[in-house]
């Protein structure tokens, strides 16, 4: 029986020098500037780009079908990479984040792992990402001052995600934009190499960006505002949401999408509920959790201050305020998925003026059963004019069906919109202070 | 015409509602509608409505404000430049205008089911996903019973009973419908299930919390045409004449909302500009993945043809031949073939065809003609039935033998190949395939509950696009770019192929890409092959669909080798079975007498068995002679048979009579109810000492009915979760019906740690389904509680349960002491009961020894022990010889396993231990319950099959979801029971 059991490959120091680690895409820019850290640490790394039908087919393939789509489409992703013959399948290995916890998602590096054995590729070694220090590698370990520049890889992330959905859709010049993007994440990728890492010089940088969008010249129509909640990777990967912020861009609309951070800083403070719940994880441990989200918090405040100091644009709201703003509708204990994230984010969306919203989820998704669709009801009571539709993805789903749908929503957005607007007139947008 | 004022401001309006199947449109004119027409488009779209647009502009000028609508609409907007507006927002808009005192809209559509909820701001809501109850259901679930819509609705006014049908989803609703017609139900009670089913799935779907009631208004074109849906509606949702309305215009809600929103629109447009835009020359083909075609020309398909053509059966002249004659019967889930081999083994007549319906009468006039033709040349000398219908035709018409059909296919396979290693069967509804090794059936799989995509769905596609399905694979041959359509539900093919045509793909593309898709969808989804290697060097394919030579260059060319298919790959089974037939080596058949032919008669009848509490809906058949026959039932006891089952150790049976004899008490602290559902089954024991210590009266909600999940479907939020999880609606509905003052459902993220896993959770929904109750049921007053607890240490739960104490039940002074001795008695409750269980696990595994018969190790979870999730499958497995254990009753029997994935799951980690014990354990066999719709069972399913057959066990999957009927189980045990029998050997 116990043969069945298959060894680890490991990532040994030599493979540091040899192999180079494939990450798959979830949100390009912060992506982008993590791949970057990994290589001023002295790895050979690259962002998978790839898309398309075939990473749904090499999914399929290899990945039992009942499985969430985001697992099919990881392991696609990478299977298609590798089948694609760019690599020196001998020389690479591939990078997962791991965050553990109830939901099965968490089996998604056995999952690759199976998947890699099944298509021939055992032997190519597979990194997990986590915080929790299981599955050492040898040649593999990321650092405190490499955790500490990936912090601020997300916020930098989330501040790009914030302010290119609040620029992009009233841009007057085609391409400002991605220009700008494009501009802000090689100048921070290349910032991430230096030996130092000054606070001070990130909080500039955080001006500065913020002043460069708000100096793009803008229409000052409104557009309705469209919030994107859900699964993580369905949320934020336009592999996973079939481009869904293209989507409500070319549908007239503003995508809102609260950011990578705010996902950290939950699952983060799941280690105190925990505790204070069941008596779980001792002392030390919780601790050190709420020492890291205090931290995190107060860094994520710095931001948002930055924003409002130097724009009009609407800051991310801090997350201290958002485990509350789920009270009296779900309970911190829900922790498994996005657990009460997704619920406080709907409401956090509905308090900062955002009423209209999709709720992204894959077909099946076992949390999003309770804490999205579950939680709509109560939602809506509370909140009549909040205006929520829940997508389901998969490979079987068809585009037409959740385009349509979509319109549904956009539609309705519209009609709301134009009732507002006959009441209140807009403030200009965007000036710079 | 319909007789509506609507102020058209002096203009003219157009309003087009393009949906998935029908095309709907107004011309509102001088304050009225001057036109309208409701017609099928056939999916050709554009020259479609270049007609309707000529027979428009003769009521309307050619400027004109114009919009379009519906979920086909959309490309053609874009191509026109015609504004769209999407169809639940334009229905909105009319009932706004026309019916502005209306509560909720039910509007169904061809493929969509919607309901507008107007009080308290609208709400809105479509069909997700999966779409069940749609006008595109109605209508297949027509085709399968061989009737026009308008004849089922007719059939459906006269109904006397209702069956339960799964709503979800066409390919439920078939396995549940196919027995009833097998078994010779009324098709006038099917009907009106159907429309039943329906009216459940849209209920169960979309109102997800929010009653229904008020004035409700009906609108689409099924129910405008479909009066016994209409009447299930009402009845249903407790309606009268005044709040049920069925306006003249329902079939036109959506083209009149689109109309008004053109009216918005500040400039007209020309429609002869439209009408030349309409018949402009279509993009080239974009955007959409294509492969090779499958043939490049026509020496190649010739060269593909002869080579298939060495796999023939020989004729033999019926009208000639004296002799002996074999006859084989397989009586599918749709269709009925026959065929009668001569001593050589050569076909002397053959019969395929849809079983209309009736198998009975099919293969009565069959037989008729038989024994017309041959009259006394030929002796029957042996007969013999297989499939669904077995048992049926073998009692009507008094065949020699029935055998399993995954037997009788590998008889048939065998003559072709003796040394094949892999069947695959892909029917008209079903795919089946087998690994044979060793010289027997060693693997079987089948597809089971969602996305089917088998042969018939090619077939309506081809009759939905205006084709025969001969024609229509032919053109796929050739085609140029076959398109890609992925591998997805029937339903929801019709969007991609609508996708498809809108980036400009032909008919023969589409149906080389729909071959495609059968194929894909047969080795990724049902057989989950990795390579060409899985299936062996020696296949043979068979079953209808793979008389499609586009579907089996696609086979083969997925597969990258040759495969043998017989040119009688759709009459296999009948085939098989006249070979065993022959095999019997009778001297004469002891079939039906021509002269007992002629006096033939068959009624059915439906009754409810009273045996014991499953209820089953059966029916009686009786034949002329005056022999009956039973079937739908789960058990023996309603064949009037006494079961001769009870003392074999049946662990399912122990837990659910162990879980019911929790006794009542008197409580003077009041009355604590628990659902019976989800992780009660096993945590009720704990719960019960806990709060009985506690001097509460503790009450349970009882097992599951069909009647109790139907009283609670109404609160369901997320219509794709699991069906144990819907079933706990129902268990509250009843709670709060019996007078419950607190119902109790504690939030448990961790389950208890038996040491066995890396982590010991509970699965999302069991953990949290207390928040979406207390968050979507309306609770009326009664208190629900669920506290979050931690039920591994008995003095954190002491800890926990004061405050809770202290905040729900104040004025009971509950003090510490006493919660501790109650959490005690609790756990020791808990221990009490799991001890038993594997007490008893023991005393049957000893049994089994003793007795030589065989164990089934049923790996589900708790919940799979009622009857109403597992359809009664523990009694069909002691029926079939088996002793019946749970993964609970073995699993601390063996060392706690590793495995390839993340074992943290208590419920799922009892799993693999159980595989290992059936490892280990002689004449053992492990069979997994994996509800529809549990994330985390993809992920064991895979982890235990390998585990199994990497130690030579054969691994059996049985998905159960609403579905009632026990037939594709039935078979799937009997198979596993034959090849069981053949490996002993």
């Amino acid at each position: 029986m116990k043969e069945i059991i298959e060894k680890r490959i490991p990532f040994t120091k030599e493979m540091k020098k040899t192999h180079t680690l494939l990450v798959p895409t979830m949100l390009s820019m912060h992506f982008s500037i993590i791949v970057n850290i990994l290589r001023a640490y002295g790895y050979k790394a690259e962002l998978l780009t790839n898309s398309g039908r075939n990473l749904i087919s090499a999914g399929l393939k290899y990945v039992h079908n009942d499985t969430c789509y985001p697992a099919q489409l990881v392991i696609g992703q990478f299977l298609d990479a590798i089948n694609s013959g760019k690599y020196d399948v001998h020389r690479i290995a591939l990078v997962i984040m791991q965050t553990g916890g109830g939901c099965r998602a968490s089996n998604y590096i056995y999952l690759l792992r199976k998947a890699l054995r099944r298509a021939g590729y055992g032997y190519i070694p597979v990194l997990s990402v986590n915080l929790s220090g299981i599955e050492k590698n040898s040649g593999f370990k990321i650092t405190i001052p490499m955790w500490h520049r990936m912090v601020y890889a997300a916020f930098y992330g989330d501040l790009l995600l914030t302010l290119k959905n609040q620029t992009l859709p009233y841009e007057i010049n085609k391409g400002d934009t991605d220009a700008l993007i494009d501009k802000w994440i090689s100048r921070l990728a290349e910032e991430m190499s230096h030996k130092l890492l000054r606070y001070k010089k990130i909080k500039k940088n955080y001006a500065e960006i913020v002043k460069d969008f708000a100096a793009i010249p803008k229409n000052t129509t409104p557009k309705p505002k469209v919030g994107i909640v859900g699964e993580i990777y369905v949320k934020f990967s336009p592999i996973g949401n079939n481009n869904l912020e293209d989507f409500l861009l070319s549908e007239g609309a503003e995508p809102v999408v609260p950011g990578l951070v705010d996902f950290c800083l939950y699952t983060i403070k799941n280690a105190d509920i925990d505790y204070k719940l069941y008596g779980r994880g001792g002392y030390l441990k919780v601790f050190l959790h709420n020492f890291a989200y205090r931290f995190l918090i107060k860094k994520q405040n710095d931001l948002i201050n930055t924003i409002k100091e130097n724009s009009d644009f609407r800051p991310m709201t801090s997350f201290d305020e958002v485990p509350d703003m789920r009270k009296g509708i779900i309970n911190l204990g829900v922790k498994m998925g996005e657990g009460w994230l997704l619920t406080a984010e709907m409401i956090e969306l509905i308090h900062s003026g955002v009423n209209n919203i999709v709720c992204t989820q894959p077909f099946g998704c076992l949390p999003n059963h309770i804490v999205g669709k579950g939680m709509m009801k109560p939602i809506r009571e509370k909140y009549p004019n909040a205006n929520i539709i829940a997508i389901d993805y998969d490979a079987g789903a068809s585009k037409i069906n959740q385009e349509n749908r979509l319109k549904l929503m956009l539609f309705n957005a519209r009609e709301n919109m134009g009732r507002e607007i006959e009441d209140v007139s807009k403030p200009v947008r965007n000036r710079i202070k | 015409m319909l007789d509506i004022k609507i102020n058209s401001y002096g203009k003219t309006l157009i309003g087009i509602d393009v949906g998935s199947t029908t095309i709907k449109a107004v011309v509102i004119k001088d304050d009225g509608v001057v036109f309208c027409d409701y017609f099928r488009h056939m999916s050709q779209v554009r020259e479609k409505l270049v007609h309707l647009l000529n027979e428009i502009s003769e009521y309307a000028d050619d400027e004109v404000y114009m919009a379009i609508s519906g979920s086909a609409g959309l490309g053609v907007a874009q191509e026109c430049g015609i504004p769209f507006v999407q169809e639940v927002f334009a229905t909105a808009e009319t009932v706004r205008l026309l019916a502005p005192d209306t509560s909720v809209v039910i509007e169904l559509g061809g493929e969509d089911a919607k309901i507008i909820f107007f009080e308290g701001g609208t709400d809105e809501r479509m069909n997700g996903t999966c779409a069940g109850g749609t006008g595109a259901f109605i209508d297949q679930m027509a085709t399968l019973m061989n009737v026009s819509p308008d004849e089922l609705d007719k059939l459906s006014l006269n109904y006397e009973r209702i069956y339960p049908i799964a709503s979800r989803c066409g390919v439920f609703a078939k396995s549940d419908i196919q027995p009833l017609l097998n078994q010779g139900a009324k098709k006038e009670n099917i009907a009106a299930s159907i429309y039943q089913a329906v009216v459940n799935q849209t209920i169960a779907g979309l109102a997800q919390g929010r009653r229904i009631d008020g004035k409700v208004l009906f609108l689409g074109g099924p129910l405008y045409y479909l009066k016994g849906l209409r009447q299930r509606f009402k009845e249903t949702l407790r309606l009268n004449d005044d709040n049920a309305v069925f306006p003249e215009y329902g079939r036109f809600s959506v083209s009149i909302g689109t109309a008004l929103y053109a009216l918005k629109q500040a400039e007209p447009v020309n429609l002869s500009d439209i009408k030349a835009k309409l018949m402009s020359e279509r993009t080239a083909v974009n955007h959409i993945p294509v492969s090779s075609p499958l043939f490049e020309n026509e020496e190649e398909y010739g060269k593909f043809i002869d080579r298939h053509a060495a796999a023939s059966v020989k004729k033999a002249d019926i009208e000639k031949y004296c002799g002996k004659a074999y006859l084989g019967i397989d009586c599918g889930s749709t269709t009925t073939k026959l065929v009668l081999l001569s001593e050589n083994k050569e076909l002397l007549y053959s019969y395929y065809n849809s079983n209309m319906g009736n198998p009975v009468d099919v293969v009565k006039y069959q037989l008729e003609m038989i024994y017309r033709i041959t009259g006394n040349r030929i002796t029957i000398a042996g007969s013999a039935v297989t499939g669904y219908g077995e048992e049926l035709i073998k009692h009507a018409f008094n065949a020699d033998a029935g055998l399993v059909e995954t037997m009788a296919h590998f008889i048939a396979a065998k003559h072709f190949m003796p040394e094949v290693d892999f069947i695959l069967d892909i029917g008209g509804q079903d795919i089946k395939c087998f690994k044979i090794r060793n010289g027997t059936i060693d693997g079987i799989m089948l597809n089971e509950a969602c996305s089917s995509g088998c042969g018939s769905f090619i077939e309506t596609f081809a009759r939905a696009l205006g084709y025969g399905i001969e024609e229509f694979s032919r053109l796929g041959l050739y085609a140029k770019h076959p398109v890609d359509l992925g591998t997805r539900c029937t339903v929801f093919m019709n969007s991609s192929v609508k996708q498809a045509q809108k980036d400009g793909a032909e008919i023969g593309d589409i149906s080389a890409g729909l071959s495609m898709s059968i194929v894909k969808n047969a080795l990724y989804k049902v057989i989950r092959a990795n390579s060409a290697d899985d299936f062996g060097n020696n296949v043979v394919v068979q079953g209808g669909t793979f008389l499609n030579d586009a579907v089996l260059r696609c086979f083969e060319r997925e597969l990258g080798r040759n495969v043998v298919r017989p040119n009688i790959a759709g009459l296999m089974g009948a085939f098989g079975s006249a070979l065993y037939a022959m095999s019997l080596n009778k001297e004469s058949s002891g079939l039906i007498s021509p002269d007992d032919l002629k006096q033939f008669t068959h009624t059915a009848k439906a009754v409810t068995c009273n045996g014991c509490g499953n209820h089953c809906h059966m029916t009686v058949n009786t034949f002329g002679n005056g022999k009956k026959f039973v079937s739908g039932n789960q058990c023996e006891r309603g064949l009037g048979i006494a079961p001769a089952t009870d003392e074999v150790p049946n662990l399912y049976k122990f837990k659910r009579d162990y879980i019911l004899s929790l006794p009542e008490t008197d409580g003077k602290r009041g009355t604590i109810s628990l659902p019976l559902a989800l992780n009660m089954y096993e945590l009720a024991p704990l719960w019960h000492a806990l709060f009985t210590t506690l001097g509460f009266n503790v009450k349970l909600s009882g097992m599951s009915t069909r009647d109790l999940y139907v009283k609670g479907q109404h609160t369901i939020p997320s219509d794709t979760a699991c069906f144990p999880a819907k079933l706990m609606h129902g268990h509250i509905e009843k709670l709060i019906e019996d007078g419950a003052e607190n119902i109790f459902y504690p939030a448990l993220s961790y389950n208890i740690d038996e040491g066995t896993s890396k982590n010991h959770y509970n699965c999302p929904v069991v953990a949290y389904y207390g928040e979406l109750l207390y968050s979507n049921v309306d609770f009326n007053g009664v208190r629900f509680l669920f506290p979050y607890l931690n039920i591994n240490k008995p003095k954190e739960l002491v800890k926990e349960l004061i405050t809770f104490f202290q905040e729900f039940f104040p004025k009971q002074r509950i003090d510490k002491r006493e919660i501790k001795k109650a959490v005690k008695n609790g756990f020791k409750a808990y221990d009490d009961y799991m001890n038993k269980v594997r007490a008893e696990g023991k005393r049957a595994v000893e049994y089994a020894k003793v007795t030589g018969k065989r164990i089934a190790v049923i790996a589900g979870r708790p919940y799979h022990i009622d009857s109403e999730i597992n359809h009664g499958i523990d009694k069909l497995l002691t029926s079939l010889d088996f002793v019946v254990v749970s993964e609970d009753s073995v699993s601390d029997s063996v060392k706690p396993v590793e495995v390839n994935v993340l074992n943290q799951w208590t419920y799922h980690s009892r799993m693999y231990n159980a595989a290992e014990f059936a490892i280990e354990t002689p004449k053992a066999e492990l069979i997994q319950l994996v509800s529809f719709g549990c994330g985390i069972d993809a992920i064991t399913t895979d982890e235990i099959r390998e585990m199994l057959e990497k130690n030579d066990k054969i691994y059996t999957q049985i998905k159960i979801d609403e579905i009632t009927n026990l037939g594709a189980v039935k078979i799937r045990l009997r198979s596993l029971i034959e090849a069981l029998n053949e490996r002993d050997n």
